[in-house]
């Protein structure tokens, strides 16, 4: 009698059906479309902070740079990619201010806090700023 | 509500099909019946050569996982009820980035392998004398319990798309229990692990979408596991590059285990 051998196994077993990943994965389901608009939203969250710089450079260059500058604002096609700019940016802001308690398993007499005892404070902080900024800006 | 349900299950026989197709049946509807049921009514009464796994009935040994609706879902632990209103059609199709051998059964072992990387059981400093306790205050408990509950099961494997995209990445479930060991205080294995987890097939692989926490049948939270190991990853790097002399918090949890043993 031949000894028994066990069935191998392979990596690359030519009969099991592999799937393929689709191109468009990020379309068949909600939660994958908003994880790609959130990791989307990194790009605006860049392009604000060009924007803020040049902004910064104009007005280092004098009245006349700032004015131009501000003309350039006021295009059609500036103003819409500054919509969607804070559209993306709210978006950014929000969702990871809302994952900030997945990453921080603080423990308080035991218990771990409630999350929205992290998220608070990251909001409470964003809007003071904003308040500060604005106050700045519209004076 | 119907009398009957539609089961449309995905049926793939490797020596005869180059890819599943579905097939229908109809299945009487009873509002205490999970999807479990339904298919084991089919083999029962209707096509024997229907092929899946299940043992326990009550989500605890994680066999039964299938794509329900899209989902991955335990097909023990999800009512028919749940799809009455759905044009009563229910889709039932094998777990997804995951090999599939016949029907509804898939080819986990490249899931098992990556767990065995992450060294998924306790490394203590020395073994201590079984005459002993080991103590563990319930504090001490508490902070890995929520990872010790996973079944590997693999929904979160099915959920995540790193998987479906990079199958070099150890997952989920995998961080998730390696985590598990590291925040047990009996254990000193942490830096065994670390070589497996912090790197970009591990934790830094994840992108948080979020999704294998979403469908974990036990709320085990991978991906809070993964991304708390990345915030430690991170502050022990730190800490090398700051302080590159010592580590004085091994010390104190060796001295910690030490005083708990005697």
């Amino acid at each position: 009698m031949l000894p028994h051998k066990a069935p191998a196994y392979t990596e690359y077993h030519p009969r099991w059906y592999r799937p393929r990943v689709s191109v468009y994965w990020w379309l068949g389901q909600w939660q994958y479309l908003r994880f790609i608009l959130r990791e989307l939203s990194s790009v605006f969250v860049g392009l604000v902070v060009v924007m803020t710089l040049l902004q910064l450079r104009a007005l280092r260059n004098g009245p006349e740079a700032y004015a131009r500058f501000q003309q350039h604002l006021r295009s059609p096609g500036v103003v819409v990619v500054s919509m969607l700019s804070l559209i993306f940016v709210l978006f950014h802001t929000v969702t990871w201010f809302n994952l900030a308690p997945r990453a921080m398993a603080v423990r308080m007499h035991g218990k771990r806090i409630p999350e929205w005892w992290i998220a608070a404070p990251n909001y409470v902080v964003w809007i003071a700023a904003s308040g500060v900024v604005s106050w700045l800006v519209l004076r | 509500m119907g009398e009957t349900i539609i089961l449309e299950v995905a049926r793939y026989s490797p020596e005869r099909d180059a890819e599943p197709t579905l097939q229908t049946y109809e299945v009487p509807f009873r509002k205490e019946w999970v999807i479990l049921d339904a298919l084991n009514h089919v083999k029962d009464q209707m096509d024997g050569s229907l092929t899946y796994r299940w043992s326990c009935r009550m989500g605890i040994c994680g066999s039964c996982g299938m794509m329900v609706n899209g989902e991955p879902r335990l097909s023990c632990a999800t009512f028919l009820s749940s799809y009455a209103g759905n044009g009563n059609k229910v889709r039932v199709e094998p777990l997804r980035y995951f090999p599939v051998v016949r029907d509804l059964v898939t080819e986990v072992s490249d899931f098992l392998g990556k767990l065995k990387t992450v060294k998924p059981w306790l490394i203590p400093q020395e073994e201590p004398p079984l005459t002993q306790e080991f103590l563990q205050t319930p504090e001490q408990l508490e902070d890995y319990k929520q990872f010790a509950m996973c079944i590997n099961c693999t929904l979160c494997y099915s959920a995540c798309p790193v998987v479906g995209l990079d199958p070099k990445f150890v997952g989920p479930a995998a961080i998730a229990l390696a985590q598990r060991y590291n925040k047990d205080s009996r254990d000193r294995g942490a830096e065994e692990r670390t070589a497996v987890l912090a790197h970009p097939d591990g934790i830094w692989g994840c992108t948080f979408v979020g999704e294998c926490t979403r469908v974990c049948p036990k709320h085990v939270d991978p991906a809070g596991a993964i991304q708390q190991y990345k915030v430690k990853a991170a502050l022990e790097w730190v800490k090398k590059l700051v302080m590159p002399w010592g580590d004085k918090d091994r010390q104190t949890k060796t001295e910690d285990v030490h005083n708990a043993a005697a």
